[in-house]
């Protein structure tokens, strides 16, 4: 079993986020890559880039939002209660090098994933502009910590209530007018990320995104999370999960993460019901 | 001899219970349903105890097959498993998914002039029986050596390897990816042809004699090869399988509705989630379902599609009857479940709707010409014969390649053009100072009893290794 050691509520407790004992991950795992997490015997494998490590604890950190069964069942784990099995670390790990002027673009729970990948840019020497966004003041997450990770941080709220009033990308472009930018990572929503790498590509600035499509096992077994990348497929677990935004077919992803969008809304609403919520 | 002969005429071959094809076409339970301590008697009397036995040497592990069906017929069914174990330490397995009639049955006397002995029926009699009533009393194992070997991966070879050194006094850790032991036996082989039970009994056994498991365990990710060898591991096994989905390669691909095998069969066997909403994980419950390929593993999607509620299910082929690679009591157990077969049949491309799902397939019929390169007759396409099938799941089992996670991540291992570890046959060294591999991840997609075959002939050269060095 992998305890938890720490549980936080965020974004009106829609967001959760999951300090977890995983020495043996924990000394391993690099910004960009992902876990993949079972909470019990009947549960399903969920895969969720890690927001934090800690070797010295021996801990990863996982913020994740509640949008199904799985998550669910997830929320309802208490600190001391554990994950029956966590996989990991997955992925090829965010490739760091010092290019200059970078921008980081986070929406929803893409924050999370950002943050590490933040601040080790800006640990190797780059300068690192953040634009992070919400629905609503209140859903907003970890903007201390992007503050701390970044040079200079932007906020964006779709309905006005904090900073500026207006999608991310708005943003990005005023950025991007200012002057020479050299790498842009941008995670969040596919629809996100997929007006980001248009905007990028019209300023021929390189953009990296990080998918989080439907997944099995992880380790480029069964091919589920394949993604279309130039033409190309590739298997998000194994080829990524962070990809050229400017050769993602973001259309087909965001429906192949519908696959079984039915089947996980009844299964859900079934939970929930149970659990009197 | 003449009236010995004469007895065993008299015996026809006990025939397996089975649950009836209109019946069990509809749920996941076992479809043989296991021979009764009188039928097993009897079918080890039709055995000629032959002097130099022929199945023995159509046997992979060497199995001694006189003697174990010999302590059958003398009722000695402890006895019996114990001989079993001295060469094989996954008889319940293999008893039942071994191609016997390729192997030891193909070599049975018996059998030139009548049906062979049921070897593979008996074998998982005498391991059902221990199973279930037997008296759990574990094989003498030699004392500690004190050396630490890592085995990658708890499918067929790796349990073989691990079965084999633990006896001979090792320190075994088997460490799998998954959160389940047994590697194919567990994700990949569906619960009515081996249920899961059984495997983690197997497991459950070599753990009894000492095998440490280390499950979530992503070598090449959690650890390097190197690394376990700085952890204190004298020496390791490889046996992480062919578990890299091939796909087609046609336009359509990435329909919703489209899966490999890999993870039609994962979802099913390993997640349960034939047994959704009461395990989390989903699958697609096809209507109208198609299979591309026709080994085991396209013979085991089309019955998985038919119980998980299909109306109709179609396995797909571009070559003929003849050389479909499945073994024949698969495809005659898949045809009484009502599997139609469209044989000499290519996809061209899949058809999706709107929303990105898979609505049907286009296929273009086949004739044979010329052999090939593999020796079977090349199928060629009849020109202008496009057609179109209707379908909403299709399950793509044309085969596996090689999963470079853990052989990209390892120094110092000479791997063939397609990806494969190179090792010498005859011991499964690898070009790597005390690393052996051995099955799939070596040969290619094969069968579990050449994977065991491999995993004994490594685990001897492991143990004359630890002994008297590299």
């Amino acid at each position: 079993m992998f305890k938890i050691v720490k549980r936080e509520e965020m974004a009106e407790g829609t967001v959760i986020l999951n300090e977890i004992e995983a020495p043996l991950i924990a000394r391993k795992a690099k910004p960009g890559q992902f876990v993949i997490l079972k909470a019990t015997e009947e549960g399903e494998r969920i895969p969720l880039t890690m927001a934090d490590t800690d070797n010295e604890r021996g801990t990863i950190t996982i913020i994740y939002m509640v949008v199904g069964k799985s998550t669910a069942t997830f929320r309802d784990l208490k600190i001391g209660d554990g994950y029956q099995d966590i996989i990991g670390p997955l992925g090829k790990p965010t490739h760091l090098e010092k290019v200059g002027n970078v921008v980081c673009v986070g929406g929803g729970t893409g924050v999370a994933v950002l943050h590490p990948i933040t601040r080790a840019l800006k640990e190797v020497g780059n300068h690192v502009t953040c634009i992070i966004g919400a629905r609503t003041k209140s859903l907003l997450i970890l903007e201390d910590q992007m503050r701390a990770a970044s040079h200079d941080l932007r906020i964006c709220t779709d309905d006005g209530s904090y900073g500026h009033h207006g999608f991310v990308t708005e943003v990005l472009k005023e950025v991007l007018e200012a002057g020479d930018k050299h790498l842009v990572v941008a995670i969040g929503p596919v629809p996100m990320m997929k007006f980001v790498s248009k905007m990028t590509a019209e300023y021929n600035v390189k953009t990296i995104v990080s998918l989080n499509p439907i997944m099995v096992d992880g380790t480029g077994m069964c091919g589920g999370c394949r993604v279309s990348i130039g033409g190309e497929t590739k298997f998000a677990c194994v080829d990524g999960p962070e990809f050229d935004g400017h050769q993602v077919d973001y259309d087909e992803l965001m429906k192949r993460l519908q696959a079984y969008g039915e089947d996980e809304k009844a299964h859900y609403e079934h939970h929930c019901r149970l659990q009197g919520r | 001899m003449a009236e010995k002969g004469a007895t065993q005429e008299k015996i026809p071959r006990q025939p397996m219970p089975e649950q009836k094809p209109e019946i069990r076409r509809r749920n996941f339970d076992e479809v043989p349903l296991g021979l009764s301590p009188e039928a097993a008697k009897l079918e080890a009397k039709r055995c000629l105890q032959c002097k130099k036995p022929a199945c023995v040497a159509g046997c992979p592990v060497g199995v001694d097959i006189p003697k174990f069906i010999y302590c059958i017929r003398e009722g000695d069914f402890k006895q019996s498993i114990r001989s079993l174990w001295t060469r094989n330490s996954l008889p319940a397995v293999c008893g039942r998914v071994c191609p016997q009639e390729s192997q030891c049955e193909g070599s049975c006397i018996v059998g030139k002039s009548g049906k062979p002995v049921a070897i593979g029926n008996l074998e998982r009699f005498a391991a059902d029986y221990e199973r279930l009533q037997g008296t759990g009393e574990l094989p003498p194992k030699q004392k500690p050596t004190g050396k630490k070997v890592a085995v990658v991966g708890s499918g067929p070879s790796g349990l073989t390897v691990a079965g084999d050194l633990v006896l001979k006094g090792h320190d075994v850790t088997l460490f799998e990816a998954f959160h389940k032991p047994g590697g194919v036996l567990v994700y990949g082989i569906p619960e009515f042809r081996l249920p899961k039970d059984i495997v983690f009994s197997e497991v459950g056994f070599l753990e009894k004699l000492g095998v440490k498991l280390e499950v979530n365990a992503v070598v090449g990710r959690i650890v390097s090869v190197d690394e376990l060898f700085e952890q204190g591991f004298d020496a390791v096994y490889l046996g992480v399988g062919a578990g890299l989905p091939q796909f087609l390669n046609i336009p359509g691909e990435n329909l919703i509705g489209v899966l490999s095998a890999n993870e039609y069969l994962t979802r099913t066997n390993l997640m349960k989630a034939y047994r959704y909403p009461e395990y989390d994980t989903p699958i697609p419950r096809g209507k109208d379902v198609v299979v591309f390929g026709a080994g085991n593993v396209a013979m085991d999607s089309a019955r998985t599609a038919m119980r998980l509620g299909a109306d109709r299910v179609r396995v797909v082929y571009r070559r003929s009857r003849q050389e479909m690679p499945a073994r024949a009591a698969e495809i005659h157990h898949a045809e009484e479940e009502g599997i139609e077969f469209f044989l000499l049949t290519s996809p061209v491309r899949f058809l999706g709707n709107e929303k990105g799902r898979l609505i049907g397939v286009e296929c273009l019929k086949m004739e044979l010409g010329e052999p090939d390169e593999s020796g079977r007759r090349r199928p060629v396409p009849i020109e202008g014969s496009e057609f179109q099938m209707d379908c909403d799941l299709a399950v793509v089992a044309v085969g596996a390649g090689a999963n470079p996670l853990l052989t990209q991540t390892t120094e110092g291992l000479q791997l063939n053009k397609r990806g494969y570890i190179v090792a010498d046959p005859e011991t499964g060294k690898t070009t790597k100072k005390g690393v052996w591999a051995g099955g799939d991840i070596v040969t290619g997609s094969a069968t579990v009893i050449l994977a065991m075959g491999a995993g004994r002939k490594a685990a001897d050269s492991i143990h004359k290794y630890l002994t008297w060095g590299w």
